[in-house]
């Protein structure tokens, strides 16, 4: 088990063609994953890496019976690409497109969530399932299968925070990066949510940032639901208010969105909150060890 | 982006958002010949200094004045030096130019502006009895002052959401339809023009009973400016931090802080916390510094370079997990950096440089480092990474 993704997710990459679009199909491809088709309009008949091309996404489902899409079109075109895998009947859209309108987020966020879509993203690094399949643009070899979910706003941080785990033996379930936007489709309670269910995950680590109000509506969602221990980091304590730190959702503004009120929350909430992002792989297995040794001894 | 309350006002105008008659002037002469235009019976007048930023009354940026003459002597005074407010840092911002208004008196002041809720994913309406206060302020002692209220961005404020609002806000009937009608105008504005914030502080009843924009803020969404040339035209580099409009024309995401660790890293969370980290060692970050995901030699090298602009910077900490972007590249990038700055006379090899290399590419990108003559400070994780880029400067 693993949440959202597996071995048997048959997936289309829209934007196939364009530069991030072939790149990562390869990488994709490599790892494992099941790369049913590609989507780019005028470019159907084509095929990239042994994966046929098609016009719009509705051929591809109907053709290929898709379930999942994967995209990597221009800021511009993004919140359309969005509709038309979910109109195609897509019911699992990863988005890692950079620079979105946040309207046209707002505006199609509110459209997958009546549609009962899950969205991943936008600007995010996508999902993996280890050793079954990987979609977006991590670095598969970091990863190992096991038992830690972790969801994060960031990219990179992410890497290092898998890292760090993979270094220590320990694997992960899913991993899922959200995005680093003001608004995205799916938040940490979703993710927490359904880590929570998977019968697989046994804890999880979560990374926050500075900005809007998801780590704090993450932390009600842990006290009152998750039984599973949650290791946490906050990245952006130094971050100066009123600028934006390269993420469009990672800005302090008018006193809200600070790292200190964050990781105040998740603490009373009971997540351990590591105060340097170089600890968040051995605290993790520190917590790990602890929490199921106790269960172990609970049992008996 | 931000924008200017002149630039914020012409907005306003389009949407038929009443604002006082005002002009902008650059010097002193053209301020007294602003005021002879823009004057009516019984009006004087305010010289408002245009900067990007907030607090300019705090900062003497805002002259109540009642004769030409004196509007004048105001503008030369607020052109003469950057204007320093307690949202601008010591430095302050250049002063370039001053909004002259007319104006008459304020009988009462209400506060309104939209922000998007990203929990409710839907815009909201901030509006209070409470104008011309910091709204922090009076968040913060007296909330109850505050009222919030959602629209769909999908449909607009419709009339009457509107019209209720205006009537918890002014109980003279005639007042809380003008007010509704601004209302309405500024959820227009913020759904057409992509707008992330837009706020009128104070939007003022005057003696005379009409009801006026005196003051306006509105930034607008940089995901959004290609819809917007005309707007993306009023980007004003004058207001920004000098490092940050160097780095923005190359498309690196940079923020200069007050530290001397100049830091270059790839990913923004991962730059995040890489300042958090050096912080959490003892040292002060001189910067954010975000090469993005698939940065090639020449932004590497780009990004010393901005980063040795800041004659602050004692040492250099290069943290990179190469994901889409190689290990390789990134080495070579940095050496390209070093030959270049020093033919340049910049005398870098004097900087400790530390250098934390992780992920694809991994081992070439150190085998080319270990190679060159440049006497790197390898680290092999994050901590030791920080932990050493502190130790060479202290």
């Amino acid at each position: 088990m693993s949440i959202l993704a597996d071995r048997n997710t048959r997936l289309i990459v829209q934007g196939i063609t364009g530069a991030h679009g072939s790149f990562h199909t390869e990488k994709m491809l490599e790892y494992g994953t099941k790369v049913v088709g590609g989507v780019t309009p005028g470019k159907g008949g084509q095929s990239i890496f042994g994966v046929p091309v098609f016009n719009t996404v509705k051929e591809a489902v109907e053709t290929t019976a898709a379930n999942a899409s994967v995209i990597y079109v221009p800021a511009k075109f993004a919140a359309a690409a969005i509709r038309e895998a979910g109109e195609a009947g897509i019911r699992l859209i990863i988005c890692i497109t950079e620079g979105i309108p946040t309207l046209d987020m707002v505006k199609i966020v509110h459209w997958t969530r009546k549609e009962n879509i899950v969205l991943i993203g936008p600007n995010c690094p996508g999902l993996i399932t280890p050793d079954e399949t990987k979609i977006g643009i991590m670095p598969g070899y970091i990863h190992k299968k096991g038992p830690i979910g972790v969801v994060s706003r960031s990219g990179t941080l992410t890497y290092e925070a898998v890292w760090q785990l993979t270094q220590l033996g320990l694997g992960q379930s899913t991993c899922i990066g959200i995005g680093g936007d003001p608004v995205v489709g799916t938040s940490f309670v979703d993710t927490l949510r359904l880590f929570e269910l998977d019968p697989e995950t046994e804890a999880i680590v979560m990374i926050g940032e500075i900005g809007g109000s998801a780590e704090e509506e993450a932390a009600q969602f842990i006290q009152k639901e998750l039984t599973k221990p949650v290791v946490a980091f906050v990245a952006g304590g130094t971050a100066p208010p009123g600028k934006r730190m390269g993420h469009a959702g990672a800005i302090i503004s008018g006193g809200s969105g600070k790292a200190s009120e964050k990781i105040r929350c998740l603490e009373q909430a009971g997540v351990t909150v590591v105060p340097s992002p170089a600890v968040i792989g051995e605290t993790m297995a520190k917590v790990y060890r602890a929490h199921y040794a106790a269960k172990s001894r609970s049992r008996v | 982006m931000n924008i200017h309350e002149f630039q914020a006002k012409e907005l306003f105008k389009r949407y038929q958002i009443p604002v006082n008659t005002g002009v902008v002037a650059r010097t002193s002469q053209e301020a007294r010949a602003a005021a002879e235009k823009v004057a009516t019976p019984g009006s004087n007048f305010v010289v408002k200094a245009q900067v990007h930023a907030g607090g300019r009354g705090k900062g003497g940026g805002i002259k109540l004045v009642n004769t030409p003459e004196e509007a004048a002597a105001a503008a030369e005074k607020i052109l003469k030096k950057n204007l320093v407010t307690p949202q601008t840092g010591p430095e302050g911002k250049p002063v370039h130019q001053v909004l002259v208004e007319a104006t008459t008196e304020i009988a009462r002041e209400y506060y309104a502006s939209i922000v998007l809720d990203r929990s409710a994913c839907n815009p909201c309406f901030i509006i209070s009895k409470a104008g011309g206060m910091e709204i922090e302020e009076v968040a913060a002692r007296e909330p109850e002052k505050i009222l919030k209220q959602h629209f769909p961005a999908e449909t607009g404020f419709d009339a009457e959401a509107a019209l209720a609002m205006a009537q918890k806000l002014d109980s003279d009937p005639k007042i809380a339809v003008e007010l509704a009608q601004i209302f309405q105008a500024m959820a227009r504005l913020f759904l057409e023009c992509d707008v992330s914030l837009v706020e009128i502080n104070p939007l003022a009843v005057m003696k005379s009973g009409a009801v006026i924009a005196i003051d306006a803020k509105v930034n607008i969404d940089d995901n959004a400016l290609f819809r917007h040339p005309d707007i993306a035209a009023w980007y004003d580099p004058s207001q920004e931090d000098s490092r940050e409009v160097e780095a923005r024309k190359i498309d690196l995401s940079y923020v200069g802080l007050d530290g001397n660790i100049g830091c270059i890293v790839n990913g923004a969370g991962l730059a995040m916390a890489t300042m958090d980290i050096i912080k959490y060692a003892g040292g002060e970050p001189a910067n954010f510094l975000d090469v993005g995901g698939g940065a090639g030699k020449e932004k590497v090298a780009a990004a010393f370079k901005i980063i040795l602009r800041d004659p602050r910077v004692k040492a250099i900490l290069v943290n990179i997990f190469g994901g889409i972007m190689r290990c390789d590249v990134v080495a070579e990038g940095i050496l390209a950096a070093v030959t270049e700055l020093e033919a340049a006379g910049v005398a870098i090899r004097s900087l400790p440089l530390v250098v934390r290399l992780e992920g694809t590419n991994v081992e070439k990108g150190r085998e080319i480092l270990d190679k060159s003559d440049l006497k790197v400070i390898t680290a092999s994780g994050f901590k030791e990474a920080a932990e050493k880029v502190v130790g060479a400067i202290s």
